[in-house]
């Protein structure tokens, strides 16, 4: 199916990437290109199949409620972009 | 010492006809000398390695040594290293120094491996060539203007170019077979959930797995060794016991009922290498197997059902790069939402952002019914057409690829065409099978892959076919010129 340049612009904010605009059209062509192959699966009849989301069919493990991790937040924030007395720092957002 | 196999190289550490460090130092220098015309390694850490090897020294003395111990092994740069920068072949994470090591990364250190260095990817593991790394594209040793496969081609190249002995690969739709079919050398995807996922940087969670890749089935016998077992602390690994997978490597293939997907030998294969794969599976044959012909009927159906949850699974998974707790931020963010969209904007390359979008779409409300939850109703039934054969079969065989390597830029620009590269490997990650690529044969001057696919936790029996197959032929033991005096 073909996809509108203003519809790939909205996905785009839905997925928090800014798309630079003399390249929206480029990028809305190859994505209908994949969409396109994509449909291919709407013509397979699968009434009554059970999605399947793990190949395995595993079910998610559960553990004992116990604390296993230690506090490592020295080395996690060591790396980070900006960090101020333990805290992650990111542009105001409450004025 | 470079041209010698893991197996080899395990003897002659024991028999102290070379240390650790000497064998270390002769593959450092080999990269130093060789990689700057593959591009295999993104990063090496000579002192760290030679540290390690001398570690590995001290153990082999104390009588203490594991079966790797003082291996020199590349790591796809896709797996935590502690200390060592972790890239995934993308700007987001070149600045990426990870507090911890891979599950993966500890049991080789267990066993007291040496990490020889991280090997160049497609970024994220997206993609069949390499040319998405932000590193710059791998070139593949058979033929530098030729691709070596992806996602894990610095791993395929810098073993076929003989830079490490084996190394580590992850697949999540061929991304170890393909590379080493194009690459000669021999690669296996175990079974879903055989080896731990934490610490591989994710991609496409229910079905990314990590395996070995080496010049033979034996070396990847050994490598699965201290690879693969149970993980606490992936949820998604299997508890299921693991076996030696050395122990069977020479049983008898008499009576191996091989099926042959008729959809993996129709149009759209090249004919030398159907040529090849035919001669593999004669040998297979010779040595007492049966073959038959037996249908993956919903096969097609592979690529569109992989290009929407894969997506799927990426945009999740990918949300995590925020600029915010580590990885690449934007310089001078106005606001928050600046910061997130700039930061991914200039973090992540082109395919990675096509299918972060693929996969937002797929999620998107209104959508997910007709895609999300199409795909996974397909990839039931692609499961179920492997059960079905693996009733009359107890290996499946075919081409890794539908070809040989292709030059580097022929699909670079083409998605679609590029997706057809994994059109026999796609459906063996849906299935969550264990499969493996074998060196196969030549098409003028280029490695031809054979693939063998296995039931659920059947890697030692896949083991053993190939073993067999290499104890008969030499196709894996082809090298490229690697344009040095001998």
């Amino acid at each position: 199916m073909a996809i509108e340049q203003d519809e790939i612009e909205k996905i785009a904010e839905l997925a928090r990437i800014r798309i630079a605009p003399d390249q929206i059209g480029q990028l809305t062509r190859r994505i209908t290109d994949i969409l396109g192959m994509v449909d291919q699966l709407q013509a397979v009849d699968t009434q009554g199949v059970e999605p399947m989301a793990n190949p395995l069919d595993a079910v998610q493990r559960l553990r004992a409620d116990e604390v296993t991790e230690e506090n490592r937040r020295e080395a996690y924030q060591a790396i980070a972009p900006a960090v101020e007395n333990g805290l992650y720092l990111v542009p105001r957002v409450v004025e | 010492m470079h041209d010698k196999s893991v197996a080899q190289l395990v003897a002659g550490l024991r028999d102290k006809q070379f240390s650790s460090v000497e064998l270390s130092r002769c593959f450092l220098d080999r990269i130093a000398r060789l990689d700057s015309a593959y591009n295999s390694f993104i990063t090496v850490d000579e002192s760290a390695a030679l540290a390690g090897a001398a570690a590995a020294d001290q153990r082999i003395a104390a009588g203490d040594a594991a079966t790797l111990t003082g291996i020199p092994i590349a790591h796809k740069d896709i797996f935590c290293t502690s200390g060592m920068r972790t890239s995934c072949g993308s700007r987001m994470l070149d600045n990426f120094v990870p507090p911890y090591n891979a599950t993966l990364i500890e049991h080789f250190n267990r066993d007291g491996a040496v990490i020889l260095g991280k090997t160049n990817m497609d970024e994220f593991a997206m993609g069949s060539s390499n040319e998405s790394s932000y590193y710059g594209p791998v070139c593949n040793p058979w033929d530098t203007a030729l691709v070596p496969g992806g996602s894990s081609g610095g791993s395929a190249a810098a073993v076929a170019a003989m830079l490490a002995p084996a190394a580590t690969g992850t697949d999540t739709g061929g991304s170890i077979r393909q590379p080493a079919a194009l690459c000669g050398i021999t690669g296996i995807k175990p079974t879903y959930g055989r080896v731990s996922r934490l610490g591989m940087v994710a991609f496409a969670s229910s079905l990314d797995q990590a395996g070995p890749m080496a010049r033979s089935a034996e070396d990847c016998a050994l490598l699965l060794n201290t690879m693969a077992g149970h993980d606490p602390l992936d949820s998604t690994s299997s508890e299921l016991p693991t076996e030696d997978y050395c122990a069977h490597l020479n049983d008898s293939l008499q009576g191996l009922r091989i099926g042959l997907p008729r959809e993996y030998f129709g149009e759209g294969l090249d004919a030398q290498t159907a040529s090849c794969i035919d001669s593999a599976l004669r040998e297979l044959e010779a040595q007492g197997a049966t073959l038959v012909e037996v249908s993956l009927p919903h096969s097609q159906l592979s690529i569109p059902a992989y290009y929407v949850i894969a997506p799927a699974e990426a945009s999740t998974n990918l949300s995590r790069f925020d600029g915010v707790r580590y990885g690449h931020r934007c310089a001078n963010p106005v606001d928050l939402h600046d910061l997130y969209t700039r930061t991914r904007e200039e973090g992540f390359g082109n395919e990675v952002k096509r299918r972060i979008l693929v996969g937002t779409y797929a999620l998107s409300a209104g959508y997910y019914d007709a895609y999300y939850k199409k795909a996974q109703q397909v990839r039931r039934l692609i499961k179920q057409d492997f059960i079905d054969c693996f009733e009359q079969v107890d290996v499946i065989a075919g081409p890794t690829t539908p070809g040989p390597a292709f030059a580097l830029g022929a699909k670079s620009d083409d998605p679609l065409a590029m997706y057809l590269e994994d059109i026999y490997t796609l459906a063996v990650n849906l299935a969550g099978l264990p499969g493996m690529s074998v060196p196969a044969g030549l098409v003028g001057g280029k490695p031809v892959g054979l693939q063998l696919i296995g039931r659920h936790f059947g890697e030692a029996r896949l083991l053993n076919v190939a073993h067999r197959f290499q104890q008969a032929t030499d196709w894996h033991l082809r090298r490229p010129a690697t344009g040095e005096v001998a």
